[in-house]
C-alpha cells in the first residue's frame, strides 16, 4: 500500500487539476460524439433520436446544424426540434448555408445538435473549421452533440487514405476526440451499411454510384470498421485506466512516455508525423514535434518552407507539442531535447535528402542511432501526400537552384577560376614551379569557398583540377598526363580543395548562426531596453509598432482596450485596423487569447493577423500585422521571434498599467491624508467665525433693548466682518478643491496688472483700512498674462497675508517691473519676516507661519493657492526677507509672447485728437 | 392704503433657499418694495405672469431648470428688469446670463446695499428706456469727476481733462449706464463695432488709460470698477446716488 501512496507532489498536481476541472466544469460544456465508420451508419439519426428524448424530459436542446442528405427518416426526426437559424453566405455566385456560431452562442442553450464535426466552413466565417466552432460552443458551457467519421481522425488520415484510396481532406485533431467527454459508436454491419446504401437512404442516388465504386466497397468498409472499433477501445481503455488509477493517478497518460519525432521540409514528413501519433496513442505517450533550424534550412525554397511550417502545425493540431531549435548538427540538438524532455522513443522518417556527392559523415538517421544510447529511435518510410508530391520533389528543386536560381554566383566562381588560371600562367611565365602553379589554383578554390556556396566551391574543385591537367601539364591541351606523379598531385589537389570547402562552408554556418542569434538576442534586447524606459501605453506602442514594422518589413497596429472597447492606439482612423470587421476579429483574439486573422485557421477573411499581447496577467492587447504575404511570419523562427516581441510589448503594457495603478493608489492615499488634514483644520477655522457671527446675533435678538444703539452697531460690524471672513475662506477652499483636482480651466489673457491688484483691494477694502498700500510699476503700464480670476486670488490672499502677518498701521508695498516676456511683482510688508526654514514650507497646504500677529486664524490655504495658481500658470512664487525685515513674496510670470504696449493699442491715432481741443 | 400698495414697486424674488428669500423679503419691505416669492422656475414664471413685477430677483441655481433658458423666456415678451445672483467662480454663467438679457448682477453674499443699488440703477434705466425720451441728466457727477455728454467734455476738479475720441466714446458709454455692469463683449460691440476683432486687452488698456486720467488712486479706482472676469461698471452718479 505504502508504494502506492502518492507523492505530495502529485497531490499538489491532481489538487490543481481538481481545481481547474471544478472551475472549469461551470463553464465547459460536454462534447458527445456520434461515431461511425461511414457515412450512412446513422450518425445522424442517432443524435437526433437521442435529441428527442431529451426533449421529452424537458431539456432545452436545440439543432445548430443537421445535415439532412435528403433523407426522410432524418427529416422526421428533426421536426419539433428549435433550429438556429442557419446563416447565409454569398460565395462565388453560390449560396452556403452554414452552421451560425454567433447566434447559437446568443440562444445560450443547454444542449445543441452540431453534425459534421470535421466540416470546413465557407470561407469569411470565424473560424475556419467546424470542430473550432464546436470549441468555442464548449467554452461557452454548452453541451454539444456532434457526428464524426473515422476517416476525419486526423491521426487516421493516412491510413484510411491507404486502405480507401481517397484522400479525406476534412479532419479533426485528436485531441478534440481525446477530450471529448462520450464517445458513443454507431455500428452497423456493411452488409447492411451496402443494403442501405443501393436502397437509397444514404445519399441520393445520383451521388450514391459514384460513392460506391470509390468508397463503399466491402473490403474498405471492414477496414474502416475495425479502425473505427479500435480507436474506440482504445478510449475505452484509456477511461478505464484513468479510472482504475483515480485517486493517486499519475496522468491521463499513464505510461508516463515521450516520443519525439522529428519534422523537416520533406513532403512524407508529414506520414512521419502521422504515424508517430498513432505510435503514441498506442502506447499512450505524449508527443514532441522537433524541428531544427539551420543554415541550410534559412535557404529552403519558399513551398519547402510552407511544407514545413504546414507539418509542424499539423503536429499542433495532432496534439503535440511544437519545438523549434536552432542549431548547426541536428542530431546533437535532438538528442539534447530527447534528454532535457525525458524522451523515450525518437521517431525520425528515412532520409530522402539529396545523396550528397561526397558525404564525411555518417547520415542523420545512423549516427542518432549511434548516439541515443538509452533512446529508442524508430525510422519510418515516409509517404508523401500525393497532393503535396506533385513539382515538389527536393531533387527537383536542387537542380533548379543548381542551374537556374543564382547566375550570378556561377559567374562569378568562373571569373574567379579566369583569375586563378591568369596567375598561374603569370607564375608559368616567371618560370614558378609547378607546385606554385597547383597554389594559385587552390587559391582560386578557396576563394570561392568562401565567397559563394558549396556547390560552387566542389565545382571550383574539379575544374581546378582539371585547367591544371590540360593547361599546364604535359601533354597540353589534352587529359591524358605523361607522368603517373601528376595523379597524386591532381588527388591531393582535389582533396585539399573539397576540405577546404567543407570546412568553410562548416564555418560560414556557424558564424550564420551566431549572427542570426546575435540580430534577434540584439534587436529583442534593444526592444526591451527601450520599452522598460517608456512610460505611457501610446509610446510604448509607438516604440514596439516601429520597431516591429522595421524588422519584418510590414504594418504593424497595436490595438489596446480603452474603456473595455479594443482600439488602435495610433493612426485611429488611417489604419486598416479601425475597419469594424478587422476590428471584430481582433476583438476574437483579445478575448481568446490565441493568433487570429490572414494565414491561421480562424477569420482566415481578414486582411491582417492579430497576435494577442500576453502577458501573466492576461491579454494585454492585440498586434496587428499586414503585410503583402504572411507567409515568412508563420516561418518557425519569425514566429517566434514575432512572439517574443508580442510578449515583450505585454510585459512592458503591464507593467506600465501596475505602476498607474500604483500612482493611483499612493495619490488616493495622498487624497485621504489631505482630506482629513483639511477637515480637521478647516472645522476649526469655520467654527470660529460661525460661533461670532451666531453669538453676535442671538444676543442682539435676546437683549436688543437693552443694548444701546452703539453696542448695537457694534455687534453688527462684528458679524458683517465675520462673515465676510468666513466667505473668503470658503472661497479659498473651494479655489483649494478646484486646483488640486484639476478641475480649473486656465484661461489666460493680458491685463493690466494694475487693474487685477485694483479688484483684489476693491474686495478687501474694509479689511486693509488702516493699510497704506504703495504701488510701483516699471512700466507704469504693466501688462501681465494669466487668468484674471485666479491672479486676483493670489494678490487677494497675498495683501491678506501682509496684513496678518505685520503691525496694524504700517505700509503694505507692491512692486512690478517687466523684461521682455517676464514679469516679476513683489509684495513686501513690514512685519518680522519668515524663517529661513519656514521659506519653503509655507507654500505647502496647512502651514501657518510661526507667529501671527493679529490672529492666531487661517488656515494656511492661502499660500498654497498662490502656488497652484503660479504652477498652474507655469510660473513662480518664492518669499524672502527684505534687509529692513518684512516678508517679501515675489511672482513670477513668463508670458508666451511679448506684451502688447499702450501704443499698440491705441490704434486709433487717427483720431487720437485730444477732445478738448475741439470744444463743439 | 390701498393706493400706497399700488404704488410701491413689486419685486419678484425667485430663490430656491427659504433664509434668502427671507432676509430679501425683510430688508425690501423695509426698504417699501412690494416682495412676490417662488421658489422654482415654474412656479415663479407662473407668478410673473400672474402679477408682472417691476423687477425679478433671480437665483441662477434653482433646482428644476436653468436660469438662463427663464430669462431667455421672458425677455421673448417682456423688459422688465433681471438681476441674477451667483456664486462668485461663476462668471462663464454671469456672462452668459447678462447675454441672455439679465440687466445686472449681485454675487452671492451680498449685502443689502449692494443689493438696493443695483435695484435703483436697474429700474431707472427701465423707466428711462420704456419712456423713450433721453430725459435723462447730460451730466454725470461722481466725486471730483464731471462729464458732460452733449458737450463731450469731461472735467477733474473742475479741470478740463483731455481724452481721446475712443476714450471719451468708452467713458460716455459707461456713463450712460452707470452703475450698471456693461460686459467687455458688449463694450468692444458699441465702441469699435460689431465686427471688431480687437482683444479683450485693448479694451483694458483703455480703462487703465481712463482710470490714469481721472482716478486719484488708479490702483484703488472709485469711478471705474472692475467686474472681475465680466466686465466694468461705472459708479452711479451722485445726483442719484
Amino acid at each position: 500500500m505504502q508504494d502506492h501512496r502518492p507523492t505530495p507532489e502529485q497531490m499538489l498536481a491532481r489538487l490543481q487539476t481538481e481545481g481547474d476541472e471544478d472551475s472549469a466544469a461551470s463553464r465547459r460544456g460536454k462534447l458527445k460524439i456520434f461515431f461511425g465508420y461511414a457515412a450512412g451508419v446513422g450518425k445522424t439519426y442517432a443524435m437526433l433520436k437521442e435529441a428527442q428524448r431529451l426533449k421529452s424530459e424537458g431539456r432545452d436542446v436545440v439543432v445548430g446544424y443537421v445535415e439532412p442528405h435528403g433523407r426522410q427518416e432524418t427529416e422526421t426526426l428533426v421536426e419539433g426540434l428549435e433550429h438556429v437559424p442557419l446563416r447565409q453566405i454569398n460565395y462565388r455566385g453560390a449560396v452556403l448555408k452554414e452552421f451560425n456560431l454567433d447566434a447559437a452562442l446568443s440562444r445560450q442553450p443547454e444542449i445543441i445538435l452540431v453534425d459534421e464535426l470535421a466540416h470546413t466552413n465557407a470561407p469569411q466565417s470565424v473560424h475556419s473549421k467546424r470542430w473550432q466552432d464546436v470549441e468555442e460552443l464548449l467554452q461557452a458551457g454548452i453541451d454539444v452533440y456532434s457526428t464524426c467519421n473515422v476517416q476525419h481522425v486526423e491521426s487516421l488520415n493516412d491510413v484510411v487514405a491507404k486502405i480507401s484510396g481517397v484522400i479525406v481532406r476534412e479532419t479533426v485533431p485528436d485531441d478534440v476526440f481525446r477530450r471529448a467527454d462520450e464517445l458513443s459508436i454507431i455500428d452497423i454491419a456493411p452488409e447492411d451499411l451496402l443494403a442501405r446504401l443501393k436502397e437509397g437512404k444514404v445519399y441520393v442516388p445520383a451521388q450514391a454510384e459514384r460513392a460506391l465504386e470509390r468508397f463503399f466497397r466491402k473490403e474498405n468498409l471492414f477496414a474502416l470498421r475495425e479502425l473505427a472499433l479500435r480507436r474506440v477501445t482504445e478510449r475505452v481503455h484509456a477511461d478505464v485506466e484513468t479510472a482504475r488509477h483515480g485517486r493517486g493517478g499519475n496522468d491521463v497518460w499513464p505510461t508516463g512516455e515521450t516520443l519525439l519525432v522529428c519534422v523537416g521540409p520533406s513532403p512524407s514528413s508529414a506520414s512521419v508525423v502521422r504515424s508517430a501519433k498513432r505510435l503514441a496513442n498506442a502506447i499512450q505517450a505524449e508527443l514532441v514535434a522537433v524541428h531544427i533550424e539551420n543554415a541550410s534550412t534559412q535557404q529552403l525554397s519558399p513551398e519547402a518552407r510552407n511544407r514545413l511550417v504546414n507539418h509542424l502545425r499539423l503536429a499542433e493540431r495532432l496534439g503535440a507539442e511544437t519545438v523549434t531549435l536552432a542549431g548547426d548538427d541536428l542530431v546533437t540538438e535532438t538528442l539534447a531535447l530527447a534528454r532535457r524532455k525525458n524522451v523515450t522513443k525518437i521517431v525520425i522518417g528515412k532520409s530522402e535528402s539529396p545523396r550528397r556527392w561526397f558525404r564525411k559523415r555518417a547520415s542523420i538517421t545512423d549516427r542518432l542511432i549511434q548516439d541515443s544510447g538509452e533512446i529508442d529511435i524508430y525510422v519510418i518510410r515516409g509517404k508523401a501526400d500525393s497532393d503535396s508530391v506533385e513539382g515538389n520533389d527536393p531533387r527537383t528543386q536542387a537542380a533548379s537552384a543548381f542551374v537556374g536560381s543564382r547566375p550570378l554566383e556561377w559567374l562569378g566562381t568562373i571569373a574567379i577560376l579566369g583569375l586563378a588560371i591568369s596567375l598561374a600562367w603569370l607564375l608559368d611565365w616567371l618560370g614558378a614551379s609547378q607546385a606554385n602553379i597547383v597554389m594559385a589554383f587552390l587559391l582560386g578554390v578557396v576563394c570561392v569557398a568562401l565567397k559563394y556556396r558549396r556547390v560552387h566551391a566542389v565545382f571550383a574543385s574539379m575544374s581546378a583540377v582539371l585547367l591544371f591537367d590540360i593547361f599546364f601539364t604535359t601533354p597540353y591541351y589534352t587529359v591524358v598526363v605523361d607522368d603517373a606523379q601528376y595523379l597524386v598531385t591532381f588527388v591531393v589537389m582535389i582533396s585539399v580543395g573539397l576540405i577546404v570547402t567543407a570546412l568553410t562552408s562548416r564555418l560560414r554556418e556557424t558564424l550564420w548562426q551566431t549572427q542570426r542569434n546575435t540580430r534577434q538576442t540584439e534587436a529583442l534586447y534593444q526592444l526591451g531596453r527601450k520599452l522598460s524606459g517608456i512610460n505611457g501605453q501610446q509610446f510604448l506602442a509607438a516604440e514596439a509598432e516601429r520597431a516591429i514594422s522595421e524588422l519584418f518589413q510590414v504594418q504593424a497596429i497595436i490595438l489596446l482596450p480603452e474603456d473595455g472597447v479594443l482600439r488602435p492606439v495610433l493612426h485611429r482612423d488611417a489604419s486598416f485596423a479601425a475597419n469594424p470587421s478587422e476590428l471584430a476579429v481582433a476583438r476574437w483574439a483579445f478575448k481568446h487569447e490565441t493568433i487570429a486573422g490572414r494565414g491561421t485557421d480562424t477569420l482566415t477573411a481578414s486582411q491582417a493577423t492579430y497576435l494577442p499581447l500576453l502577458s501573466p496577467a492576461g491579454s494585454m492587447g492585440v498586434l496587428a500585422i499586414q503585410a503583402e504575404d504572411v507567409g515568412p511570419l508563420f516561418i518557425p523562427e519569425s514566429r517566434r521571434v514575432l512572439e517574443a516581441y508580442a510578449s515583450q510589448l505585454a510585459l512592458a503594457l503591464e507593467r506600465d498599467r501596475l505602476a498607474i495603478e500604483g500612482q493611483e493608489a499612493m495619490s488616493a492615499v495622498e487624497r485621504e491624508q489631505i482630506r482629513n488634514t483639511l477637515l480637521a483644520s478647516v472645522s476649526h477655522d469655520l467654527r470660529t467665525p460661525l460661533a461670532v457671527i451666531s453669538g453676535a446675533s442671538s444676543s442682539m435678538l435676546h437683549a436688543n433693548t437693552r443694548l444701546d444703539a452703539a453696542t448695537q452697531r457694534d455687534l453688527l460690524e462684528t458679524i458683517h466682518e465675520e462673515s465676510e471672513r468666513l466667505s473668503r475662506l470658503v472661497e479659498n477652499l473651494l479655489r483649494l478643491t478646484q486646483l488640486s483636482y484639476g478641475s480649473v480651466e486656465v484661461k489666460k489673457d493680458w491685463f493690466p496688472v494694475e487693474e487685477l491688484l485694483g479688484s483684489a483691494l476693491g474686495r478687501l477694502e474694509h479689511f486693509l483700512a488702516t493699510r497704506d498700500v504703495q504701488i510701483e510699476f516699471d512700466p507704469s503700464m504693466l501688462m501681465t498674462h494669466c487668468d484674471s480670476v485666479l491672479m486676483e486670488q493670489v494678490f487677494i490672499n497675498l495683501l491678506e497675508n501682509a496684513c496678518r502677518y505685520s503691525p496694524s498701521g504700517t505700509a503694505i508695498e507692491i512692486r512690478g517691473r517687466q523684461k521682455g516676456k517676464r514679469t516679476i511683482l513683489e509684495i513686501a510688508d513690514h512685519g518680522s519676516g519668515i524663517s529661513e526654514e519656514d521659506q519653503e514650507r509655507v507654500f505647502e497646504k496647512f502651514q501657518r507661519g510661526e507667529q501671527s500677529i493679529t490672529d492666531s486664524r487661517g488656515v494656511g490655504l492661502g499660500l498654497a493657492i498662490c502656488k497652484a495658481v503660479m504652477d498652474a500658470h507655469g510660473g513662480k512664487i518664492s518669499v524672502s526677507n527684505a534687509e529692513s525685515g518684512g516678508a517679501v513674496f515675489r511672482l513670477e510670470l513668463v508670458a508666451d509672447a511679448m506684451p502688447p504696449t499702450a501704443d499698440e493699442t491705441s490704434d486709433d491715432t487717427t483720431d487720437n485728437k485730444p477732445i478738448g481741443d475741439t470744444p463743439s | 392704503m390701498t393706493e400706497n400698495l399700488s404704488e410701491r414697486r413689486l419685486i419678484a424674488v425667485i430663490e430656491d433657499e427659504p433664509p434668502i428669500r427671507k432676509f430679501l423679503r425683510a430688508s425690501l419691505g423695509a426698504e417699501g418694495y412690494r416682495v412676490s416669492e417662488a421658489d422654482t422656475v415654474q412656479s415663479g414664471l407662473r407668478m410673473i405672469t400672474q402679477e408682472p413685477p417691476d423687477l425679478i430677483v433671480l437665483d441662477l441655481g434653482l433646482p428644476d431648470g436653468d436660469g438662463k433658458a427663464l430669462i431667455a423666456e421672458i425677455r421673448q415678451w417682456s423688459t422688465v428688469p433681471i438681476i441674477v445672483v451667483s456664486a462668485h467662480d461663476q462668471e462663464r454663467e454671469k456672462i452668459a446670463a447678462l447675454d441672455a438679457g439679465a440687466d445686472d448682477y449681485l454675487t452671492k453674499p451680498f449685502g443689502i446695499g449692494e443689493l438696493l443699488a443695483r435695484l435703483r440703477v436697474a429700474i431707472r434705466h427701465h423707466n428711462k428706456s420704456s419712456s423713450g425720451s433721453e430725459t435723462v441728466s447730460q451730466i454725470y457727477h461722481h466725486g471730483p469727476v464731471r462729464i458732460e455728454l452733449d458737450s463731450r467734455r469731461v472735467f477733474l476738479d473742475n479741470v478740463e481733462v483731455r481724452l481721446t475720441k475712443k476714450e471719451f466714446d468708452l467713458l460716455a458709454l459707461l456713463a450712460r449706464n452707470a452703475g450698471r455692469v456693461m460686459t467687455h463683449r458688449n463694450l468692444l460691440k458699441e465702441i469699435w463695432g460689431p465686427h471688431s476683432t480687437h482683444e479683450n486687452h485693448y479694451l483694458r488698456v483703455f480703462v487703465a488709460n481712463l482710470r490714469k486720467k481721472l482716478e486719484t488712486e488708479p490702483a484703488r479706482p472709485k469711478l471705474i470698477i472692475t467686474e472681475q472676469g465680466v466686465g466694468y461698471r461705472l459708479a452711479e452718479s451722485e445726483d442719484f446716488a
